[in-house]
């Protein structure tokens, strides 16, 4: 019975959260409704709140990160699962695990030092000299800002896909495999045209576990993106996060609507994360579950 | 051979290196932060690192003693909190529950786990600093405590149930009672799983620094009692990281050092309790 109280102390203290950040926003959700989300001024003095900058740093800043991500998760995880010697593989695998015990505020702490002087001195003058027609790449090298927030989020997320997406194509069965060779393919059309694309749904999973990381992911990006609230087309202009903002100026918050407006971003970002780790966690089982079927058939 | 044929394989060809690339990519990274951090860490950490109290703003010198006894005491309430909810619960979930309240459990427990460690941090800040009107220890420990809650539960959870059914009926047909057979047959079966769970969720929580920025806040000082802020080792890297201060900086790359050594340590000691012998003999 002692036991049923400790399971049950989890549910209780989750349902306190939603209910917390729910209370706890109550001023500015009366006063600015839809418009939080819809305006772009934050003005503590005037007591104007409004989300639009921070949430658009923040996804502009995730699907950076995702779109560098994915493609080298993805490779990673193809050669770890079809390629490399299963011991190989295991080794491997337990190196990009310890990668994903790295703290972020160590991330944070490269960033700062190493990939901030980085872009400014080299990568962004050469983007800009090669692809500057674009908006996207245009403006003075800070070195802060969403590319650089993007290239670090990507370098933390990184691991999270590898691992998932490993153990979704280990689960392909073998006849699959089988049956691609003997039919004539090569070794990579096996791999791209039967073997991912029956993991199709599982990697879409360890792409959305990855989203949701990047979006809460606090001290990394708050120390590399400038920490200004625009909106700019530019990948190279200083912007804010929704995750970031909450750090740096809850514990400042002066008065009741600027700490309440924070939580409320609060509860935005958990919502968001809420959302994308449900879908997530929904493929995965989907695919790991069509898997086994498969087999047993 | 064709032409098409020799296309394919070299796009086969091709392609698996690009694979082999990423791996190799993704791995190197972790050998670039590992190097980086001992060049830089190593160079600037020393006996004063671990002694003394930060120097005042403008002096050389000084050290993270404080931060370093405040990180084992943020760690230690975290335990005292998160491992025995964790632990139990699972025990719940395992041993007892019917399967409607254990996906409740289950559910609300991966909610947990996938809530933004920064909204952990207003959690505690509006049960903890509120009321008692107070940046805390007490705050800090309880913010990290319930992100242990989670990973504890759910692979103490996986573990128990990987004890095979026989055990359980063996125990029980030498008459022990349901209690008795979960405190000498069950745990004591799965205790290298729990052991590496605990382990690994106290790994993760070692490095948070979000949840604490408003909760144990920071201290430049000692903290004497549980009611007072403290300093604590992620906290003082980010803010030496982004201060002004060469000398800061150093010991910014330092405190990273000794705490990614800590907690890379820790992931492999219980990477290697589990790995020794198979935590649960095969039926």
């Amino acid at each position: 019975m002692i036991t049923f109280l400790f399971a049950a102390s989890v549910v209780l203290v989750t349902l306190l959260l939603v209910f917390e950040l729910w209370r706890g926003s109550a001023l500015p959700r009366h006063k600015f409704g839809f418009a939080f989300f819809r305006t772009s001024v934050w003005d503590p003095i005037f007591d104007q709140f409004g989300a639009l900058p921070f949430i658009y740093g923040t996804l502009v800043t995730s699907i950076t990160a995702l779109l560098i991500a994915v493609p080298l998760g993805i490779g990673a995880a193809i050669f770890l699962a079809e390629l490399a010697p299963a011991r190989l593989s295991d080794t491997l695998e337990f190196f990009i695990d310890l990668l994903a015990a790295v703290p972020s505020v160590i991330y944070g702490l490269l960033g700062v030092f190493i990939v901030i002087p980085l872009m400014r001195l080299y990568i962004q003058p050469a983007l800009k000299s090669t692809l500057g027609f674009l908006p996207l790449f245009q403006g003075p090298a800070y070195g802060v800002g969403f590319l650089t927030a993007g290239i670090v989020l990507a370098i933390m997320v990184i691991p999270y896909i590898i691992s998932v997406s490993r153990e979704v194509l280990l689960s392909v069965p073998r006849d699959q495999r089988e049956a691609a060779l003997s039919l004539g393919s090569t070794h990579w059309e096996s791999t791209w045209k039967v073997v991912v694309p029956f993991a199709r749904t599982g990697i879409m999973g360890s792409i959305f576990l990855a989203l949701a990381r990047a979006l809460g992911e606090t001290m990394a990006v708050t120390m590399v993106i400038g920490n200004t609230p625009i909106i700019s087309a530019s990948l190279f202009s200083p912007g804010y996060s929704i995750a970031a903002v909450i750090a740096n100026e809850f514990t400042e918050a002066t008065g009741d609507l600027y700490l309440q407006s924070l939580i409320e971003l609060g509860l935005v970002l958990f919502l968001l994360t809420f959302i994308l780790n449900g879908l997530a966690r929904l493929l995965i089982l989907v695919t790991s579950k069509r898997g086994s079927e498969t087999a047993l058939a | 051979m064709s032409a098409r044929l020799r296309w394919r394989k070299f796009v086969s060809g091709f392609m698996l290196t690009m694979t082999g690339v990423c791996a190799l990519v993704a791995v190197s990274v972790l050998c670039f932060i590992l190097g980086y951090l001992v060049f830089h860490g190593g160079t600037s950490i020393g006996w004063n690192f671990f002694t003394k109290l930060p120097a005042p703003v403008g002096e050389t010198g000084g050290g993270m003693a404080n931060a370093i006894l405040g990180s084992a005491k943020l760690l230690f309430l975290a335990s005292l909190f998160g491992v025995p909810i964790g632990f139990f619960g699972a025990i719940y979930l395992a041993e007892f529950s019917g399967s409607t309240v254990a996906f409740i459990v289950r559910y609300a427990a991966d909610l947990l786990n996938g809530v933004p460690s920064i909204v952990i941090g207003i959690f505690a800040y509006s049960m903890v600093v509120l009321p008692f009107k107070h940046f805390s220890t007490l705050a800090g420990g309880f913010a990290l405590g319930l992100m242990m809650i989670p990973i504890t539960l759910r692979s103490t959870e996986e573990f128990l149930r990987s004890v095979p059914n026989a055990l359980r009926e063996g125990a029980m047909a030498l008459g022990a009672s349901k209690w008795k057979t979960i405190a000498t047959v069950i745990v004591p079966t799965a205790y290298r799983g729990i052991l590496t769970a605990v382990l690994l969720a106290f790994a993760r929580v070692a490095g948070e620094t979000a949840p604490l920025l408003f909760t144990a806040f920071g201290n430049r000082f000692w903290s004497h009692r549980w009611n007072e802020p403290t300093a604590s080792l992620p906290v003082m890297i980010f803010t030496y990281a982004i201060s002004p201060y060469d000398d800061w900086h150093r010991q910014a790359w330092a405190s990273g050092l000794v705490l990614l050594g800590l907690i890379l340590a820790i992931n492999i000691v219980a990477r290697a309790i589990l790995s020794r012998r198979s935590a649960v003999p095969r039926s």
